[in-house]
């Protein structure tokens, strides 16, 4: 085995880091907790606006 | 918790007011440096010429302006995200007075001709050790604040702003590394020598771009742009993957500064491809930042800041969409050297940098002065339009002059000679010249606007620090 099957094996390794990347961004169970960062922004005196609110309504959000 | 805490919001009302007035400084220093194009003659002494300028010009508008509203919004940001408020206040106020000082002392050496050569890494070595001790004491502020967090998440805003310090810190002290000759003048040889050194030079130059220029300011996107549109970012599944596919592949990208030089074929192509591949990674993240506004597409119409926030993606799209393109070896043939390279940067520093700023700056001053809005919106609208239209005569100028240089220097005649001198298409460049100075100068009165606007609505005002919030259930 020489150094160029060693880097091509890094190629690899980083294509099936980025593969796992994306399937647990992606996996229904990071949905909640994702919902849940994305509104961090807003837990303060400024909330969303109502419209957002009001399209959202269906899922569980916070307020 | 102690209901009465307060946000830290004193070291970003320092950094907000301080963004606008580097910017202007920095912005009239390159108004004058386009003259000198034009006019020659108006390289009056020899610290006023234009070589001496460029440099102070680059610094003052990349880590003068662009470093303070990244200091202003990454500690604004990063309190209310983790509802707490800003680790080691002393080191904080520390970090605003010693990175002033790090302008000041450019404003002074540049001009002096004390410089070590490397583009957009210029300052000697004693301001590169005071830039050290600033930067490791702004990463101890931003990631002791995370440490300290009352909330869960860690918001991918403060992710963007976290890789922007840690990757800055490792490329400022990489490629400054240098061995110290001299204090007074100040003069320091690099530790690097031939295309070793040139590379170094442009990993770090290119990295400043990616996270310098990219990654911080996606921070402020991230956070900015959801609240002043008043809903939650696109997807923030795209987020989390635009945050690591963007930062493994700007590191790689460099090599595409020397094509055609002395730097291995191999390593050219690497830079070229993963340049290519950036595509994708600027894309996503420009397509969440501007689809943040889907189904409030309406909002654009009436509020001007969400225009320079939303404009300033667009225009990060196409400088992202321009840079992958001038990376191809072919392309690069014939952009190379010539003013097309200046028309990107400042599609990328004034469309995207600057107007993502402007933006922010605008939803901090009265949030930090205790105003519900700023002294006049209207005035903001006419500062957007200036700007844009700036923008647009800046880029389009620089387009048409540089593919005309780049045709006319590899026109050749049937014998095999060049069809035409330098000076030549030095000469063919004067319109465009004007045309650039022109934008610059429109881009220049638009700031002026921001300044007046900023001390009218300072004015009335008096300091207000917000509560720490208590954070929600859903977020505990």
């Amino acid at each position: 085995m020489d150094i160029n099957d060693l880097r091509s094996m890094i190629t690899l390794l980083s294509f099936v880091t980025f593969i796992g990347i994306m399937a647990w961004a992606y996996s229904g169970k990071r949905k909640q907790s994702f919902d849940e960062a994305a509104l961090l922004p807003f837990s303060d005196d400024e909330p969303v606006d109502a419209a957002w609110q009001a399209s959202r309504k269906n899922e569980r959000i916070a307020p | 918790m102690q209901s009465q805490a307060t946000y830290n919001y004193k070291v970003v009302r320092q950094f907000t007011v301080m963004t606008v007035v580097w910017g202007i400084v920095g912005m009239l220093v390159g108004v004058i440096i386009a003259a000198q194009l034009i006019w020659p003659e108006l390289n009056v002494v020899e610290w006023l010429s234009y070589g001496r300028l460029r440099p102070l010009h680059t610094n003052a508008v990349i880590f003068a302006f662009g470093g303070c509203a990244l200091f202003a919004t990454s500690y604004y940001s990063v309190q209310r995200t983790c509802h707490t408020p800003l680790f080691a206040p002393a080191l904080a106020a520390f970090t605003f007075w010693g990175w002033q000082l790090v302008i000041v002392l450019a404003a002074v050496t540049l001009p002096l001709g004390m410089t070590s050569g490397k583009e957009y890494a210029e300052l000697e070595w004693p301001i590169d050790i005071l830039i050290t001790v600033v930067w490791v004491s702004y990463a101890l502020v931003f990631f002791g604040t995370l440490m300290k967090r009352k909330t869960s998440h860690i918001y991918v805003s403060n992710w963007f702003f976290g890789a922007f310090i840690l990757t800055v810190a490792l490329l400022h002290l990489v490629n400054s590394a240098e061995s110290p000759v001299t204090f007074w003048p100040m003069k320091s040889y690099s530790a690097y020598a031939g295309v070793q050194d040139a590379m170094v030079q442009w990993w770090y130059g290119h990295n400043a771009v990616g996270f310098f220029l990219t990654a911080g300011f996606l921070g402020i996107m991230y956070y900015f742009v959801p609240k002043q549109a008043g809903r939650p970012v696109y997807s923030y599944r795209l987020s989390v993957v635009h945050f690591w596919a963007l930062i493994f592949t700007y590191m790689w990208a460099g090599p595409h500064h020397l094509h055609y030089t002395a730097l291995p074929d191999w390593t050219q192509s690497v830079g070229m491809i993963f340049s290519l591949i950036l595509l994708a990674p600027s894309w996503g993240g420009m397509i969440n930042g501007i689809m943040t506004l889907s189904g409030a597409w309406h909002k654009l119409r009436d509020d001007p800041i969400l225009k320079f926030l939303i404009t300033s993606l667009s225009f990060y799209g196409m400088s992202t969409f321009e840079g992958p393109m001038m990376s191809i070896k072919t392309v690069n043939a014939l952009s190379h050297y010539t003013d097309w390279t200046i028309g990107h940067v400042h599609s990328g520093a004034l469309g995207w940098v600057a107007m993502v700023s402007i933006g922010a700056v605008y939803y901090l001053i009265p949030r930090l002065f205790g105003k519900a809005e700023m002294y006049s919106v209207k005035l903001i609208n006419l500062h957007f339009w200036i700007s844009t239209i700036g923008i647009v005569l800046y880029i389009a100028a620089m387009w048409i002059a540089g593919v005309m240089q780049g045709l006319m220097w590899r026109a050749t005649n049937i014998d095999g000679t060049l069809t035409y001198s330098f000076v030549e298409t030095v000469k063919a460049t004067y319109p465009y010249y004007t045309i650039r100075l022109l934008g610059g100068l429109l881009f220049f009165s638009g700031m002026l606007l921001m300044a007046y606007n900023m001390v009218r609505t300072i004015a009335g005002g008096h300091a207000v620090n917000a509560p720490v919030l208590v954070p929600s259930a859903a977020h505990a």
